[in-house]
């Protein structure tokens, strides 16, 4: 039976950080940096990180899907928040998965990304339930560096499997090669890259095509018949080199999105993919490629299943809702880039205990309140009393999740005497349409975004507090403007 | 229905001590200032005190936890003492327990004091500090400042205010403060402010600015209560009783139910409703004479002169504007200059208004004593946030009236 993709997601963070911003900060010591200035990047909030951002792709991934036959939840990254705590997992519980599933992480690779689909597309073919698959990235880089002008923080997810596959996997094949371009070894925060013209001429342009064209004379297809090809570096022109060496056609090189994203690290080559299957029809042949110690080569025929995907936000929707951030100091600042001046009031002990973690999880990670069985009203948390105050009744409180319901602002404020990383701090009460309140944090408040009292609001899964006194962060939900990030519906 | 507190306890004696920022006193140098003076107004010996009850809310930050501190500050000789804490109602809850004491039987004389010494935080505003270990995990990251700014956009959502008009009204509240503040020895802030100074004040928490805020302080307050008939045996006359005495303490409907709008306090309607009855008062707004609120923002005195059922609902702007709660009005609220002027010393501040009342009664508030003689005075305080809190009101008065 064919495997292949079931359905796409794609999440890119709201902030847009202007490349000229970043040169002229830094053109003083390095003028090299001005060619690299025009556009824009991708910029996490200061609450978002790898995971966060898979958990969004991943809900844009499952839009209307049923979440009950998933088997697996696989992620890959470089920039995973956790070394040792199985980061696929928090993905899982952030979508209330049951823990009758595989999980696990893919890393240390920029060929991560290409990596965990082949795997998940060779799981498929075993038969198991749909895999869910996410990758993200939010890279650390250097203040100054190239890699921090072209790189871009995102994510992608894919529901892979058997049955009405809108994309049906042609073939895959791997060149494994031990190229070193670039490395970060251990305890070590940043990338180490040597001489690009070698990258280019002696990794891209021998590795990727040995591994294009393995794959192409395997699946019996030729270039030219090549709609999409996804090629996620963001050097330039390298994508069309490659082409016109493997023969594809020139109209096929897709965006690498470098103008008005960035490249999303290790996810990059699946965001592509993300963004390419929204554009394609039935019919379609894409082609990615990706780049890391070798070179990971996937084909995929695009179904009219297409046609049926229920409509999803995807990479367009969430271009789309965009922030153009002019100030630099602050992305220096969430990336701990300059040592500012955080005030006395920042150094909060933010300890979790993981015995009160572990008992809320369903609470914190999952966002599950409760519904009174007897009266029916929807309450968060959830409590084994019911808070109506003509029911009261106890121990009738049904698991309700609240994560994918749409409320509204009761009321709010900009909150600038306690500390955040990102003053104001705004949060207000939030009231769901179907029952249920909360005093609730806020998350990309951006300067244009006019927040009024009846305002929809929906929840992202972000980082709630960092705990950096012992490596630990914890995660909640939090509610941002509903209308600003349906665009892509 | 209990027949409840009215007219079974007397204020016997009370001290305070000037709030401000005491970078030079311990909790302890303040808890000392307050019940010397309270000692000397009382004229009793402090063998006579049969139990005390200690307030206060951040122990952490100054004399940590227990009664402890208040018996060894005082040398209080082995008596019964209890510590109380109940957030911004912290010392009107150990005024309770003293009264409650007194009321039962079980003490002729009873001491309350509470106290707080914020100022060794190294910064401005109340401590930042965690809620909890299960609140941690999904409480907003929220300040004092930023819950209670949330009144102001629901109250106008509401009742179709507009937001200048609140913001103006919300600007008398505190320049009718700093004017009474400003005739008041112990307050910490003595300045006179401005409508304009006060609107263009620095933002804290829209639509909150710095001048919409209470200040924060040290201090202490201290009462010393009797039995009627005690206070009258030894020599007392005019007495100051206690008429009422109530606490609301908010159950989640606010926080999780959405029967509540967010634009006033439903703690304070009960309290006050039930407090109104315990003192056989039935229409407020002719026979309070004089109140002291919890203007811990400007905001908050705004909706509680509704909650109060002083103003009606939707008609505190035109209250406000037109002075109905100026010093020489027909309410005075906050005539020994508020929370605004005094801080707040969280403990302290309960008893800091009883003090005050118990003050204008006796017709000793020196430049800001009310002509139009006082006859029932009523405190209220707010502890924690407009969605999940405690609301205690006392009232005070002549006794038998």
């Amino acid at each position: 039976m064919e495997v292949g993709i079931l359905a796409y997601g794609g999440y890119i963070p709201q902030s847009r950080l202007q490349r000229s911003e970043i040169a002229n900060a830094h053109t003083w010591f390095n003028p090299g940096l001005k060619g690299l200035a025009k556009g824009e990047r991708a910029m996490a909030n200061w609450d978002e990180d790898s995971v966060t951002m898979a958990v969004e792709a991943a809900r844009d991934c499952l839009t209307e899907l049923d979440r009950e036959q998933i088997s697996a939840v696989y992620m890959a990254s470089t920039s995973f928040p956790f070394m040792d705590r199985q980061n696929a997992g928090i993905v899982a519980d952030a979508l209330n998965l049951n823990s009758s599933l595989q999980t696990l992480d893919f890393a240390s690779s920029q060929r991560a990304g290409s990596a965990g689909l082949a795997t998940a597309l060779q799981v498929a073919k075993g038969g198991s339930g749909p895999i869910l698959y996410t990758t993200a990235e939010k890279r650390s880089t250097k203040a100054a560096s190239p890699l921090e002008l072209t790189s871009g923080d995102g994510a992608a997810a894919f529901l892979v499997g058997q049955g009405k596959v809108i994309a049906r996997l042609l073939g895959s094949h791997t060149e494994a090669v031990d190229f070193v371009d670039h490395f970060r070894g251990e305890g070590e925060a940043y990338d180490y890259s040597w001489e690009e013209r070698w990258i280019r001429d002696e990794g891209y342009l021998k590795i990727v095509p040995a591994a294009v064209e393995a794959l192409l004379s395997k699946s019996g297809v030729a270039a030219e018949d090549i709609t999409t090809f996804c090629f996620p570096v963001a050097a330039r022109g390298v994508a069309a080199m490659l082409a016109k060496k493997i023969g594809l056609p020139e109209s096929a090189v897709a965006d690498n999105l470098q103008a008005n994203c960035g490249e999303t690290g290790t996810a990059h080559s699946m965001v592509m993919l993300a963004h390419a299957l929204e554009n394609s029809k039935p019919g379609d042949k894409i082609l990615v490629a990706s780049f890391g110690q070798g070179s990971d080569a996937l084909l995929f025929e695009v179904t009219e299943e297409i046609k049926s995907l229920p409509p999803r936000k995807g990479v367009s929707g969430y271009l789309a809702r965009r922030y153009a951030e002019t100030n630099y100091n602050k992305f220096l600042a969430f990336h701990d880039l300059i040592n500012l001046e955080r005030g006395i009031r920042a150094e909060t002990d933010k300890k979790t205990g993981l015995t009160t973690l572990y008992r809320n999880k369903g609470m914190t990670q999952a966002m599950i309140g409760g519904k009174c069985s007897k009266c029916g009203t929807a309450q968060f948390p959830k409590s084994n009393m019911c808070v109506n105050e003509n029911c009261g009744e106890i121990g009738t409180q049904e698991d309700y999740s609240f994560a994918e319901r749409i409320s509204k602002v009761n009321s709010f404020t900009a909150d600038r005497l306690t500390y955040s990383p990102d003053p104001p701090a705004y949060y207000g009460m939030i009231q769901f349409e179907e029952g249920g309140r909360l005093m609730s944090d806020f998350t990309d408040i951006s300067p244009e975004t006019d927040i009024k009292v009846g305002m929809p609001m929906r929840m992202m899964f972000r980082v709630k507090d960092y705990d950096n006194k012992r490596g630990f962060r914890r995660y909640f939900w939090k509610a941002t403007p509903a209308d600003a990030s349906n665009k892509g519906e | 229905m209990a027949a409840g507190i009215k007219d079974k306890v007397a204020i016997l004696g009370m001290g305070c001590s000037r709030f401000g920022e005491r970078w030079n006193d311990n909790a302890e140098d303040l808890m000392i200032e307050a019940y010397v003076e309270a000692l000397a107004d009382a004229g009793i010996e402090k063998s006579s005190i049969d139990a005390a009850w200690f307030g206060t809310g951040i122990e952490e930050e100054h004399v940590g936890k227990s009664a402890v501190p208040l018996s060894m500050a005082l040398r209080l000789p082995n008596i019964p003492v209890t510590r109380v804490e109940n957030y911004c109602a912290s010392g009107s809850e150990a005024f309770r327990g003293a009264v409650y004491a007194v009321a039962s039987g079980a003490c002729d004389i009873a001491l309350a004091l509470g106290v707080e010494k914020l100022k060794d935080t190294g910064y401005g505003g109340l401590p930042q500090r965690n809620r909890g270990s299960v609140n941690d995990l999904f409480w907003a990251n929220a300040s004092a400042p930023g819950s209670f700014a949330q009144l102001a956009s629901a109250y106008s959502a509401k009742h179709g205010v507009n937001k200048d008009d609140m913001k103006r009204a919300m600007a008398h509240i505190s320049v009718k403060s700093h004017d009474n503040g400003s005739r008041n020895p112990k307050a910490h802030l003595r300045n006179k402010i401005n409508e304009e100074k006060v609107m263009n004040a620095p933002m804290i928490a829209e639509p909150l600015g710095l001048f919409d805020c209470c200040g924060v302080s040290d201090g202490s307050a201290c009462a010393i209560v009797t039995t009627p008939e005690i206070a009258k045996s030894l020599g007392k006359k005019d007495l100051v009783t206690v008429k009422a005495m109530q606490l609301s303490a908010s159950n989640g409907t606010e926080a999780q139910h959405n029967s509540w709008d967010g634009s006033h306090f439903v703690t304070t309607r009960a309290a006050a409703n039930r407090a109104y009855k315990e003192a056989g008062i039935s229409k407020p707004r002719d026979q309070i004479s004089l109140f002291e609120v919890h203007d811990c923002f400007s905001i908050t005195e705004f909706v509680t002169m509704e909650d109060l059922f002083i103003s009606e609902e939707g008609n505190a702007v035109n209250d406000v504007m037109n002075g109905f709660y100026d010093a020489d009005g027909k309410i005075p609220c906050q005539i020994d200059g508020g929370l605004k002027c005094f801080g707040h010393p969280i403990g302290a501040s309960g008893l800091r208004m009883i003090y005050e009342m118990y003050l204008q009664m006796q017709g000793r508030a020196g430049e800001r004593q009310r002509q139009d003689e006082p006859v029932f005075g009523m405190t209220h305080n707010l502890g924690g946030f407009p969605h999940q809190n405690v609301c205690s009101i006392t009232i005070v008065g002549k006794e038998g009236a």
